[in-house]
């Protein structure tokens, strides 16, 4: 027992757990999964579906905070990824060749916008909040740019599989974010590339004189983090069939931060851990999915999303635990209050 | 700016570099409007900046504080809703008289504030967190009080707002910037000459070694989070005389310009260096770059947003410039 409370994803697993079981408790009809023409349906099916771009953006930024920076653009870069492909899909014949193209843009413009925040970040020294801030900012103007402040719709059949579409009876959305989540677990934990993001997070200088390529590493995990946000534009357009510059992925960065951190990993650079952030966007969908299946008024939906925040926080944080340890049994001692050293996870 | 100091032999010190690159920019950058548009080089002009950024102002000074210590806090612009709103509950719904109203709206900025410190130092979540909790927990607040504008018709609150205290010939600035000039002033002081103030820079330098000296952090970083709160709803307050409205939609992303503001002004994100004054010069950056935009006129909304980042990224890449250079 004591071995899997000290292991990294025990409590942010628990929070999940605790959550869906209050989800079983209000509504007991909330786990029923329906399978209809060889699609499932239900509020599971859902949660999946609709978290999977946040759960691309929170492995994006996984990366970008474990070298202990911050990404605020990854909402702009969604609302021009989706504006760029549903301009070049509806000025165009439809067709898959067509929608492949739209996606090839959209995904180079992602990168072009990475390579942006690298440049500023790794090669100019910008701290990475003001640095992204500028993109944040301008982004939203050029997605509006790129719509000619429209919202364009579109009706493309082929377009529509990365938001809704299905394979193998699961939503395609989910099967995509599940094969990046995989790649970037095999290529951090399988070479020395996470160890390396983990050196220039935990001391940025050291790691540069130990003759670690920083800038390099620092400027890649931008390109990966706008590059997940462009595909995570291209799912949360397709959803809607258009795109909106105004409000795709509006907020998004703060979503995807909250996961980052309920993960597991710490702002503060460092230590980092993928599987975590998947489990924290899960949880901030199933809430988001909760206030919608339980009927809770929308003008108390932040009031709620901030309490039950608040509680996995708590739930998360060591010295909660220990305080709350610690009044329920003041027996335990000194020795008790002090946690045993972590042992560094190599594995993902 | 830099070489013509050297000449006379005088270099400035280098804590007080990203300052003097944030003032020369802002510096060239009237010139540059004053020689552009003709209106742009009378005094109101500037007048003007402090009166439509009064409320920022004040923000910006509280969120110095914060990210003095090595914090951030991001609930500012809700806080400032949260205000509004309250305003406009007590005294549109309820018919407060406006110094009670404005009482009770301090009051619960502090209590904020506070609650977030003491989340942030008792159970050590991370300044990012539980700031973002405060956010959502004041932003639902708001529309749990009302989901529509009061529009305040209060009349204290209308000859607050209305009276122009009179500078010289035909400039004026309002009761706002006389409050916002009063909590800088305040803010600078105790800053730099209170002992409260020393544990602020030490903490942000290194909380591990201000602790050790015996110095007392936890209170003190709570208190960094109560003065932000309490800023937050002064600010809101300021913005209530501004607009005469209670909005929940009031001051949407305001903690990224608050942020921005602080940093342009050279205050460096993990803490310990920076100047309240600086903050000032940040805010009037931002606000020049706005007023810019506005003379220009021909923009729309989509070409504003994009001006806006290109022109914080030109001062923020001078800036960098300048301070490197020298070092």
């Amino acid at each position: 027992m004591k071995a899997l409370t000290k292991q990294r994803l025990f409590w942010p697993v628990v929070a999940l757990l605790v959550l869906l079981l209050g989800d079983l408790i209000a509504s007991p009809s909330f786990f029923k999964i329906e399978l209809r023409d060889v699609h499932l349906y239900g509020n599971v099916i859902d949660i999946l579906k609709n978290g999977a771009p946040l759960i691309l953006i929170a492995i994006g930024m996984t990366l970008v905070i474990a070298t202990r920076g911050i990404d605020l653009s990854v909402g702009a870069v969604v609302a021009i990824s989706g504006a760029l492909a549903c301009l070049w899909i509806s000025d165009n014949p439809d067709g898959v060749g067509t929608t492949l193209i739209a996606f090839g843009l959209a995904l180079g413009l992602s990168l072009l916008l990475g390579v942006w925040n690298g440049w500023l970040v790794a090669a100019l020294g910008i701290q990475p909040i003001i640095a992204t801030l500028i993109l944040m900012v301008a982004g939203r103007g050029i997605a509006q740019l790129i719509s000619d402040g429209q919202i364009i719709t579109v009706n493309s059949h082929s377009f529509e599989w990365i938001g809704s579409g299905y394979l193998f009876t699961l939503p395609g959305a989910i099967l995509i974010a599940l094969a990046v989540f995989v790649l970037a677990s095999v290529l951090v934990r399988r070479s020395a590339l996470g160890l390396l993001v983990e050196a220039v997070g935990g001391n940025p200088e050291a790691s540069r004189l130990a003759g670690l390529r920083s800038a390099r590493l620092t400027w890649l995990v931008y390109v990966f983090c706008a590059l997940c946000a462009g595909i995570a534009g291209l799912m949360i357009s397709a959803n809607v069939h258009s795109a909106d510059a105004n409000h795709a992925g509006l907020f998004i960065e703060l979503d995807a931060i909250l996961a980052v951190v309920v993960g597991g990993t710490q702002l503060t650079g460092g230590r980092f851990s993928l599987g975590g952030s998947v489990i924290g966007a899960l949880l901030i969908q199933t809430l988001t999915t909760t206030v919608n299946a339980l009927g809770i008024p929308p003008e108390s939906i932040m009031l709620f999303k901030a309490i039950v925040v608040l509680v996995v926080c708590l739930l998360l944080s060591p010295a909660f635990r220990r305080k709350f340890r610690r009044r329920r049994s003041p027996q335990a001692g000194p020795s008790a209050a002090t946690p045993a050293p972590e042992k560094v996870e190599v594995t993902a | 700016m830099t070489t013509l100091a050297r000449v006379k032999g005088y270099r400035p010190q280098q804590r007080h570099l990203p300052i003097l690159a944030t003032m020369a920019l802002l510096i060239g950058a009237y010139i540059f409007g004053a020689s552009s548009y003709e209106a742009f080089g009378s005094g109101q002009v500037i007048l003007d900046l402090f009166i439509n950024n009064a409320f920022l102002l004040v923000v910006a000074v509280g969120m110095t504080f914060v990210i003095l210590t090595g914090g951030i806090d991001l609930s500012v612009g809700s806080v400032v809703a949260l205000s509004t709103v309250i305003s406009g509950d007590l005294l549109q719904k309820h018919g407060w008289p406006a110094y009670a109203a404005i009482a009770v709206v301090l009051v619960v900025g502090a209590l904020l504030g506070a609650g977030m410190g003491a989340l942030i130092h008792f159970f050590e979540i991370q300044p990012f967190i539980a700031t973002l909790i405060g956010m959502f927990f004041a932003r639902g607040l708001c529309y749990t009080i009302t989901t529509e504008a009061y529009s305040i018709d209060n009349a204290t609150i209308a000859t607050l707002a209305q009276t122009q205290i009179p500078l010289g010939d035909e400039l004026h600035i309002s009761i706002s910037v006389v409050v916002a000039l009063v909590v800088v002033a305040a803010a600078a002081y105790v800053l730099a000459f209170t002992r409260f103030g020393r544990t602020v820079y030490s903490i942000g330098g290194n909380a591990q070694s201000a602790m050790l000296m015996g110095l007392k952090t936890g209170r003190t970083k709570i208190a960094v989070y109560t003065i932000s709160g309490v800023c937050s709803a002064l600010g809101g307050l300021l913005l209530v005389l501004y607009k005469s409205s209670g909005d929940p939609l009031n001051g949407v992303g305001l903690e990224l310009t608050a942020i921005a503001a602080v940093v342009i002004g050279g205050t460096i994100l993990t803490g310990g260096s920076g100047y309240v004054l600086g903050t000032v010069l940040g805010i009037m950056v931002l606000g020049i770059i706005q007023t810019l935009i506005t003379f220009d006129g021909t923009l729309n909304s989509w070409w504003t947003s994009i001006i806006t980042g290109a022109l914080l990224f030109v001062f923020i890449v001078l800036q960098r410039l300048v301070t490197r250079r020298t070092r």
